[in-house]
């Protein structure tokens, strides 16, 4: 087995050290009746590099990647360029598989990051401070509003319409068990975003209002007005961004009155990887900072009084506070963090608002394209580098059908919200600076053909 | 001391090691190399990614929401950038530099061959709102991987979506408490063992429990007659990691399960320490409901500097099917389908709903199935008996030099736990720790578990050679005569490493989180 370095002379001299005659006398321990004889009865014996590696390709080579066809998919994963120093550089072993900085004397590379990341995340969102990352959006977003009941110590939470409705999704089923009380509103399909309803849903027992900014069917709300009112009943204002590169373009939430920022950070460098690992992303003010939850790592000095880095502010996590803890957290997504940091240092702050730039001129250019076709109409009346389309037929069939010609055109809401028929006939559309124009020209076309062709069934 | 070293160097008691106080003016000292913040570094405007010009204007419609200036951030050209972060990979200890035997971690070899397979267009390049028809080696991948975990557990079925081991923690009690819920049965407690990680108590708390403590018998593991004593009709279920923190296994675990059971609560395992018995053991054999498995600690996946994890979930025919969504099910037709929630009402009506947007971590399922096949049925037993003649090497290897507190009533499994009973005066389990630093080695775990003064959990994992066990026993004996002895320069220790002990007290006083503007 090539990973495993013990040779059998070892094995047996290392027994004799120990003062077993047999493996089995290690296990000793563990009942005679649940100890296997042999390896687990039904599962294969190993494998060469070269077997498994062919076994594996041939799995992948029954997905169609993004790369591969004209490709529109967003809601909360985008798909961008990966420069490839990024990559290189998270493969780096130091980096790779090293634990956890527990012990900074030899851990100030990954820990020098972190403060690196913190800081690029706190600039992004226009907070006063950030952590050093969670698993991923939604869940960062249940910490958020789990965050916000500890400082308020309210139940009520309102979610926005526009949330994303995986990370709606995930907030109920938290709130099953903590009992707090959720009031969940739903997309209307509308050119801007009404919050008419969102303001009058807060009162003085509301925790807090989430807000995602651009909201899911790409628009973009008024967060200063949400912020207003939810500051007049004392509540919290979490903004939720699951496209970070959108904040090269658009105003930071915390600049327009956001008391927690949170996040998806996919979008740079950490690839769609159908899914995660992804990266959470959590900023705040700093007078919540002992109510945060995840790592945070802090400067400091060394007995010589070198400028060094160490996670601090530990009195909050499970491993010193245990149930009284912030958050039952402990492995994060430092890598992810790893990767958005580097392609965050390569872009800089300009850089960034260039990329914006470039993905808002190509979704421009695609709700363009897609409104000369018939039975397509543009719903936004602005957005960043994602938008939706209203079909003349349902979008989930749509889009099925758009797959079978090999061009991967976006994401139905019916998928997304199976139980709002009034949804279905509505299709988000996302471009990025990967989007080419054959990719447009291609999507308009066989878009065209395949509402014409309604009633003439799906290509075979 | 005078143990030959790689180099032939034979270091001298007493005068080995200081660098002699030569100044330079760069600060950098050889191939030691300082690296500043990239906010000292970068340039406002300087960009590394050559990017299109934009060729149109903004629409008129996002005018009002433009953001005032760009970020903050400076930033860098691709040769800088690549300077800067290797650089500061230097400062890192890492397990491809050397042993890394953090207790209860498990800090294996991380296989290339996994990366190389992560990378693979067709996995890492697909989009998780993909049809699911243009993702069906995807799904074979979960399916595959899932069949795995539960026929080397003896379980019934797996949630794959927690994304590390608490959020698995996590899922594993909301099913426990969805399950009772349905029966009616409201309870209140989950009891944990004192020696447990800290992440199972405040998971507890967070699924709305009070969590109480067992005591653990004098050999390190859970005292049997006080948990059943405990046991009624207010306790949900019991958190219980086999192989312990003690790096013991529970013998009663059976027992154990039968009287939770009988009392009407449900067993939680905590599968940190599966790797121990990966391939030996079934933990669907002894009673367990629900356990989550770290693909990052059993099965290979790089810890990265502080994850991502991943921790699906095995579970009970009687939890099954409370799992979260999606969910990975066996159509009748044969093929697989992850239920979400359009089908749920239909497929998987009791599950206690979402835990995370998407899938779970799919980069992680890849490597881990790629580790998976490598080994084998036969290669994971391997694992498990390497693991634990590694730790049981270790362990009879110091017992003379340290004091182990459960040594002498048995082997133990894949860690070796040691106290600072005979340390001198002053001296402690964090100055022999930061000695090992000095070594060329990273620290065990320190301090942990609770319930061992001093506590220092060694885990050598499978993938040490003995040669580099025996190195590392080297460097013990010689620190563990040192604190003994009370050897002064210990106590300073480290000397040799990019940073000497840092102030953490100043850090949590006075937090510097971010960089100021």
């Amino acid at each position: 087995m090539r990973y495993l370095p013990l040779t059998p002379a070892e094995r047996s001299e290392m027994l004799t050290v120990i003062g077993a005659a047999t493996i089995d006398d290690l296990f000793a321990d563990v009942p005679a009746e649940a100890r296997l004889p042999g390896p687990v009865p039904g599962l294969p014996n190993h494998a060469s590099e070269m077997a498994v590696e062919r076994h594996m390709s041939a799995l992948a080579a029954q997905n169609l990647s993004a790369g591969t066809a004209p490709f529109f998919l967003g809601a909360g994963a985008y798909r961008h360029h990966i420069p490839a120093s990024v990559d290189h550089l998270i493969q780096r072993g130091e980096f790779l598989t090293a634990y956890t900085p527990y012990q900074p004397e030899i851990a100030q590379g990954t820990l020098q990051v972190l403060f690196e990341f913190q800081t690029q995340v706190a600039r992004l969102f226009g907070t006063e401070v950030a952590n050093a990352s969670m698993y991923d959006g939604s869940t960062a977003c249940w910490e958020a509003v789990a965050m916000a009941g500890r400082i308020t110590r309210r139940r009520k939470v309102v979610l926005c319409g526009g949330l994303h409705p995986h990370y709606g999704a995930t907030i109920e089923t938290m709130a099953k068990f903590t009992g707090d009380q959720i009031e969940r509103q739903v997309p209307v399909l509308t050119a801007e975003p009404d919050h008419g309803a969102l303001i009058a849903a807060i009162d003085g027992e509301t925790s807090c209002v989430v807000v995602q900014y651009p909201d899911i069917l790409g628009r973009i709300p008024d967060l200063p007005a949400i912020a207003a009112a939810a500051q007049a009943h004392g509540a919290l204002l979490i903004a939720v961004v699951t496209e970070p590169v959108a904040l090269g373009l658009i105003e930071a939430p915390g600049k327009l009155g956001a008391d927690i920022v949170v996040g998806e950070g996919q979008s740079l460098s950490v690839g769609l990887q159908f899914g995660g690992p992804y990266l959470g992303l959590f900023g705040c003010r700093e007078k919540f900072v002992r109510q945060m939850p995840g790592r945070l790592c802090g400067q400091t000095v060394d007995a010589d009084g070198r400028r060094g880095f160490v996670l601090t502010l530990s009195t909050r996590e499970q491993h010193i506070r245990r149930e009284k803890a912030t958050s039952n957290i402990c492995t994060n997504a430092g890598l992810c963090a790893l990767a958005f940091s580097i392609h965050m240092t390569l872009l800089g702050g300009e850089g960034l608002a260039r990329l914006a730039r470039v993905n808002h001129d190509r979704a421009r250019q695609t709700a363009e394209a897609l409104s000369a076709v018939g039975g397509v109409e543009v719903l936004n009346s602005a957005f960043v580098n994602e938008f939706t389309v209203l079909l003349r037929r349902d979008a989930r069939e749509v889009v099925r059908e758009l797959a079978d010609y090999g061009v991967l055109g976006g994401v139905s809401l019916g998928r997304l919200y199976p139980d709002r028929p009034e949804l279905g006939h509505a299709l988000l559309v996302t471009a990025t600076e990967t989007t080419t124009d054959q990719d447009i020209h291609a999507l308009a076309a066989i878009l065209g053909e395949v509402l014409a062709n309604a009633h003439e069934g799906s290509p075979t | 001391m005078n143990a030959p070293n790689a180099s032939g160097w034979r270091p001298a008691m007493g005068e080995g090691g200081e660098a002699p106080a030569i100044l330079t003016v760069s600060g950098d000292r050889g191939l030691t190399l300082e690296e500043p913040l990239i906010f000292e570094l970068g340039r406002p405007g300087t960009c590394g990614v050559d990017l299109d010009e934009p060729r149109g204007e903004i629409a008129p419609g996002l005018a009002r929401f433009l953001r005032a200036e760009p970020p903050a951030l400076p930033g860098l050209t691709e040769p800088e950038t690549v300077r800067h972060y290797t650089r500061l990979s230097r400062q890192n200890y890492a397990i491809d530099l050397g042993p890394f035997p953090l207790g209860s971690c498990t800090m294996k070899h991380n296989p290339r061959l996994n990366e190389k397979v992560a990378r693979l267009p067709g996995f890492a390049d697909i989009h998780p709102l993909q049809p699911q028809h243009t993702v069906r080696g995807a799904i074979g991948v979960i399916s595959e991987l899932a069949d795995w975990l539960v026929t080397l557990t003896g379980m019934a079925a797996v949630a794959m979506t927690p994304k590390a081991g608490a959020h698995g923690e996590l899922c594993g009690l909301l099913c426990i408490r969805a399950a009772l819920e349905a029966r009616g049965d409201a309870r209140e407690v989950v009891l944990v063992p004192e020696s447990a990680h800290g992440t199972n108590p405040a998971t507890a708390a967070f699924a709305g429990y009070r969590v109480e403590n067992i005591p653990a018998t004098a050999d390190g593991r859970v005292d049997l007659a006080a948990l059943t004593a405990r046991l009624g009709p207010d306790v949900a279920a019991v958190m219980i990691t086999n192989p312990n923190t003690c790096g013991l296994f529970e013998r009663d675990m059976k027992a154990i399960s039968d009287a939770v059971h009988a009392a009407g609560g449900l067993v939680y395992c905590d599968g940190a320490n599966f790797n121990a018995i990966v391939g030996k053991v079934r933990p669907g054999d002894l009673g367990v409901d629900a356990m989550h498995i770290n693909l990052h600690k059993t099965f290979s996946t790089p810890h990265g500097g502080g994850g991502p994890g991943s921790g699906p979930v095995v579970l009970s025919a009687a939890l099954a099917p409370f799992a979260p969504l999606p969910f990975a099910m066996r159509g009748p037709d044969g093929i697989i389908r992850l239920v979400e929630e359009e089908d749920a009402p239909q497929h998987h009506p009791q599950s206690f709903g979402r835990m995370a947007a998407f899938h779970g971590q799919m980069g992680m399922f890849t490597r881990a199935l790629t580790y998976i096949l490598s080994h084998g049925a036969d290669g994971l037993r391997q694992v498990a008996e390497d693991a634990v003649l590694n730790a049981n090497y270790v362990l009879r290897s110091l017992e003379d030099v340290l004091d182990a507190p459960f040594g002498a009533a048995g082997p133990c499994m894949h860690e070796a736990l040691f106290s600072d009973e005979g340390f001198a005066e002053g001296f402690s389990t964090l100055d022999l720790a930061k000695g090992l630093i000095d070594e060329g080695f990273h620290p065990m775990t320190v301090y942990f578990p609770l319930v061992v003064h001093g506590a220092m959990l060694v885990e050598p994992t499978e993938t040490e050679s003995k040669a580099g066990l025996d190195r590392f026993i080297a460097s013990m004996r010689s620190l563990a005569a040192r604190a003994r002895n009370a050897d002064p320069a210990l106590k300073s220790a480290p000397h040799l490493a990019p940073r000497r002990r840092l102030d953490e007290t100043q850090a949590a006083r006075k937090p510097v989180l971010v960089q100021p503007q």
